[in-house]
């Protein structure tokens, strides 16, 4: 049975995977190379072993801890970044792979936002804040991308399309209600409208009984 | 004593102005910037990275591990063992029956065995190739009641009187044998619930550093600090004044981060033997082997009933597969029968449950933690007596309704009660008057209810020390740092702590910092589980913010020479109320306080009242104060390819006061969500060989943003004399109805009685083809309204 290690970091354990022989196993020490990366405007020069995943080289070796790693295995969506503006999944895509193209990670919305001459967060991550989106907040990095990605192709879409364009971002806390209403707003307030009023309310209030005292509750 | 001074339903002065209001998260932009540090993004000088050694059996004996090529490995700093850690522990102080590493024997496949301490990650993961472990494998034990019936033949622990008993417990309340007999009917049926997980997105993960001064600092992605403090004290054998545990950001728990885990050990010995930082990431896949999910339970419940609806006897007999150890299991055996007793009036009451050991991940806390199950099997049941009465099923929770400010019939105190006004909205909102028994075939509304804990009076370990404490600390700038043992794993509640000082305090909640779950700087919190934190640490932060306030008051009333009553904090500012002229910044205003009584600062806590029946195990479960919900399910259900979907969810849940409503609203939709997932997706099992069915996120179903259906959150605030401003819990209630009211839509949609989860499209033909079998004259045509079907089904049951 191919069980007894589960510290592999890639797939069921009892499926095919990399086994590292004695030779290679020190992988800092073995077939690290120079790599250059251009990661929110700035080209970021570091070292890094062949196998290593961009999400990978994004949080150990640049610091960039914003990109979360939920399955390493492409399952869960919390490593998702723009590469040339599309949602990947970076812990699918080998470092070495994304040399030569422009990858955008949480850390680059605000940024970028200020730079165009906004203030504060960007308005995506403000209407996740504004409309309880964030609960854990783990995967929501990855969410937020996949929400901007959507939006750059298409400034209106609809809930669908909203829905599918973060299918591949699991989230665990919310039931998703407050993301699709988060991103709905962001949409409605980029458009100079109003955003969607949420999907709760609250019913009327219980008159308080009049006898609210409290005993010890025994028998 | 202060702590349990209960401290009123209203605002402190005429209105709120914080609490109450929908509010941003103290920590929202931090997490929605990237810039939140959890766990696995701390990296310290000279951290080396650690993995774990997983047993291969699922039974087995370990007749001896021999690590020499290991540590041979260059770039291998440390292998350590069971032998290096042989103190058990457990969460329940009276079931410790886990080691950080097997001692002796491995009793599941994932069961951890040895780990290794390494430069990085691929050294470490080589390293573990290179241990030899020589197993006697046993016979293992996958089903409840084959380990129940066979297991003394390989116990899976020693010492438990030879059988694979976890835990038992038998209660009757009143006299249930003559009220069945006095019934005018009594329904009696079998109901499964299978297992299910946390899935938190966050893998579990902890990091160590062990000072050369003898200091052991752990980060953990743990949601109860205080208790992986105390068993680290244990397992290490350090004095718990040398060890700090620090909870960073915390990416889910759901119960799932509530015990101590072997990665927590492991680090921190890994730690304090090679004078290096340790850190460990368990993959995906060892999170599914650390599991602690919902308990699987076989569950046989007798319920009488007169012809007008009124319940007279519940009888529940129920067999909980408590996977391979103790965990929480003790509580979740009592929890299986004491938290049925509302939202419904049982004049009599009886439940047995027996948790049995078996050779699989163990089971333990999940959102719900002990009474989903049990809400599943007498929610369906409900609707079976409605059915067979021809009572609405609605109609008949009402007629059952236990009332507000009594007693259940197991003796736990129930304050306010909002039920019935759930039951209104839901009715309503979902159009069940005109719609429920005459949709068209094939589509379906069903309803449930439930009750849930805020916070239990056990707190685990016997003591007397508050459950919850807070530390205030007012500075000169105009800032109060508010020092909380409570574990903010999403759910919000340093958000609820900053927004109850700044209501306090007539401040800006900008102006209110939070530092939590750190034990060397904040005061003991027993953590986040059993939906204690808001009620509690709540509670705990009124009380500390008062007697600041009360200096802050003193102070500037002597200032200005009036009387105390005269001064008011609100707004940022403190008042005189009969010279509005007469004003002063917060900031002026700590500054006098300060000048009055030193340096500046309050502590608070919140200990429960005396709870409970006066019988063993009378106080587990045994609540303040306790939530309620109502659920009605919309479903479609596919006759051809057994697919059932759901097409709406309408959640009425009273939480008492809605501190911060967007997060109450968060919370019961991520119930619903969650639910919804476990009753038609999600399963956690494992195969003939004991190996797990599909630990990834792939072969565990997780609903995608596409998967999961609209769900409608009504709140609803019954003001609760024990609650922080009238607050109940909010957080894991709303999951409990949501998987009965989905089974009973199926039923409304298609006449089929599922009383095993999951819904599967197996499932659901194969009780389709049962009823077709059953029916051969009625069944296949499309039309039927639903009391037709109920008449159908009245006529064959006899």
């Amino acid at each position: 049975m191919g069980l007894p290690r589960s510290g592999a970091r890639h797939g069921h354990a009892s499926t095919g995977k990399k086994v590292l022989t004695r030779q290679s196993a020190i992988g800092t020490m073995h077939g690290v190379r120079p790599i250059t990366l251009e990661v929110n405007g700035d080209a970021h020069a570091t070292a890094a072993p062949d196998h290593w995943t961009l999400l990978e080289v994004l949080r150990y070796k640049l610091g960039l801890t914003g990109s979360k790693q939920g399955c390493d295995k492409g399952d869960c969506g919390a490593c998702t970044v723009l590469v040339d503006g599309q949602p990947r999944l970076a812990c699918l895509m080998l470092a070495r792979h994304a040399v030569g193209h422009i990858v955008t990670t949480i850390e680059g919305l605000r940024p970028a936002h200020i730079a165009a001459g906004g203030s504060g967060a960007d308005p995506i991550q403000d209407a996740f804040d504004r409309c309880g989106a964030l609960q854990c907040g783990f995967c929501q990095p990855g969410m937020m991308l996949s929400a901007r990605a959507l939006l750059a192709r298409t400034p209106e879409p609809s809930r669908h399309e909203i829905q599918a364009a973060l299918s591949g971002n699991l989230c665990r806390c919310t039931g998703y209600t407050q993301i699709l209403q988060a991103v709905e707003t962001a949409i409605a307030e980029s458009l100079g409208a109003e955003g969607p009023s949420a999907a709760w309310q609250r019913g009327p209030v219980p008159p308080v009984h009049p006898t609210g005292e409290v005993g010890d509750g025994r028998p | 004593m202060a702590a349990r001074d209960q401290h009123g339903v209203g605002a402190p002065f005429g209105e709120f102005h914080v609490v109450g209001k929908p509010q941003r998260k103290v920590d929202g932009l931090a997490k929605a910037t990237g810039t939140a540090l959890y766990t696995d993004d701390i990296v310290l000088p000279g951290m080396l990275h650690a993995k774990t050694l997983r047993s291969p059996h699922p039974h087995a004996r370990i007749v001896s591990i021999d690590t020499t090529r290991a540590r041979a490995l260059p770039g291998v700093h440390a292998v350590i063992t069971g032998q290096d850690m042989p103190i058990k522990y457990g969460v329940i102080p009276w079931t410790p029956d886990e080691n950080a590493l097997a001692v002796d024997k491995v009793r599941f496949i994932g069961d951890e065995v040895a780990a290794v301490a390494a430069v990085d990650e691929d050294t470490a993961n080589a390293a573990l190739d290179l241990i030899d472990v020589v197993y006697e494998v046993l016979p293992a034990y996958f089903d409840p009641r084959q380990s129940l019936e066979q297991g003394q033949a390989a116990p899976i622990h020693a010492g438990k009187k030879g059988d694979n008993v976890s835990k038992h417990v038998s209660l009757d309340f009143g006299d249930v044998d003559a009220a069945l007999a006095a019934a005018d009917v009594v329904l009696e049926g079998e109901y499964r619930f299978h297992g299910s997980t946390h899935g938190a997105i966050e893998p579990h993960c902890a990091v160590a550093r062990y000072d050369a001064d003898g200091l052991l600092t752990l980060w953990s992605a743990t949601q109860i600090t205080h208790y992986v403090h105390r068993a680290l004290s244990s397992v290490l054998e350090l004095a718990p004044e040398r060890i700090r545990v620090v909870q960073p950001c915390l990416g889910g728990a759901f119960g799932g981060k509530s015990d101590p885990f072997s990665l927590e050990f492991c680090v921190a010995k890994l730690a304090m033997v090679t004078g290096r930082p340790v850190k460990m990431l368990w993959t995906r896949e060892e999170v599914f082997y650390a599991h602690r999910g919902r308990h699987p339970m076989q569950m046989r419940y007798k319920t009488g009933a007169m012809r007008d609806g009124r319940i007279t006897a519940v009888d529940a007999k129920i067999l909980i597969d408590g996977g391979s150890y103790s965990s929480f299991g003790l509580v979740t055996t009592y929890y299986s029968g004491q938290l049925l007793t509302g939202p419904y009036a049982f004049p009599s009451y009886r439940f047995d449950s027996t948790r049995v050991f078996t050779n699989k991940p163990p089971c333990g806390p999940k959102r719900g933690h002990g009474s989903v199950q049990p809400r599943f099997a007498f929610e369906v049941q409900l609707d079976e007596l409605a059915a067979q009465l021809s009572i609405d099923p609605i109609e008949l929770r009402r007629i059952n309704f236990l009332g507000e400010h009594t007693q259940t019939v197991n003796g736990q105190r129930i304050t306010s009660n909002g039920f019935m006004q759930c039951l209104d909205l839901v009715e309503r909102a979902s159009g069940w008057k005109e719609r429920y028994g005459k949709l068209p075939r094939g589509r379906g509304l069903g309803v449930a209810g439930s009750m849930y804990i805020s916070g239990t009076n056990y707190p685990i370990y016997p003591n007397d020390m508050p459950q919850a404490g807070i530390q205030l600390k007012a500075d000169r700038s105009g800032l109060v740092t508010v020092f909380t043992g409570g574990n903010d794993i999403g759910q919000g509640s340093s958000t609820i702590v900053a927004a109850i000082v700044a209501e306090e305090l007539g401040m800006d909640v900008r102006n209110v910092r939070v530092v939590a779950a750190d034990t060397d700087l904040c005061p003991v919190d027993l953590g986040a589980y059993s939906s204690r934190v808001t009620f509690m640490v709540g509670n705990a932060t009124i009380d500390a913010a008062r007697k600041l306030r009360g200096k802050v008051v003193t102070a500037v009333a002597e200032k200005w020479a009036v009387d105390e009553r005269r001064v008011r904090l609100m707004g940022g500012k403190a008042f005189d109320l009969d010279d509005p002229a007469r004003v002063l910044s917060t900031r002026e205003a700590f500054q006098l306080a300060e000048v009055r009584f030193d340096t500046l600062g309050a502590t608070g806590s919140y200990n429960t009242p005396t709870l409970g029946g006066d019988y063993r195990g009378g106080t587990i479960g045994a609540s303040p104060a306790y939530s309620f919900t109502a659920h009605v399910v919309e479903v479609d259900v596919d006759e051809e390819t057994g697919r059932v979907t759901v097409h709406k969810v309408w959640c009425a849940h009273d939480c008492g006061r809605a501190l911060n409503p967007t997060l109450v609203a968060g919370q019961i939709e991520g119930s619903c969500y969650m639910g919804i997932a476990e009753a038609l997706l999600e399963e956690h099992d494992v195969n003939r060989f004991g190996l797990h069915a599909g630990p990834s996120l792939l072969d565990y179903r997780m609903p995608t943003a596409l998967d999961t259906p609209e769900i409608e959150a009504f709140i609803v605030e019954s003001l609760d004399p024990e609650g922080p401003y009238g607050a109940k819990e909010a957080g894991e209630g709303p999951l409990h109805s949501s998987i009965p009211a989905l089974g009973n839509a199926i039923y409304d949609a298609v006449g089929i009685r599922l009383r095993e989860l999951p819904f599967t499209p197996g499932k659901v033909l194969r009780a389709l083809r049962e009823q077709r079998a059953a029916r051969p004259n009625a069944a296949t045509t499309a039309a039927g309204t639903a009391s037709q079907r109920v008449a159908h089904d009245r006529r064959r049951d006899g």
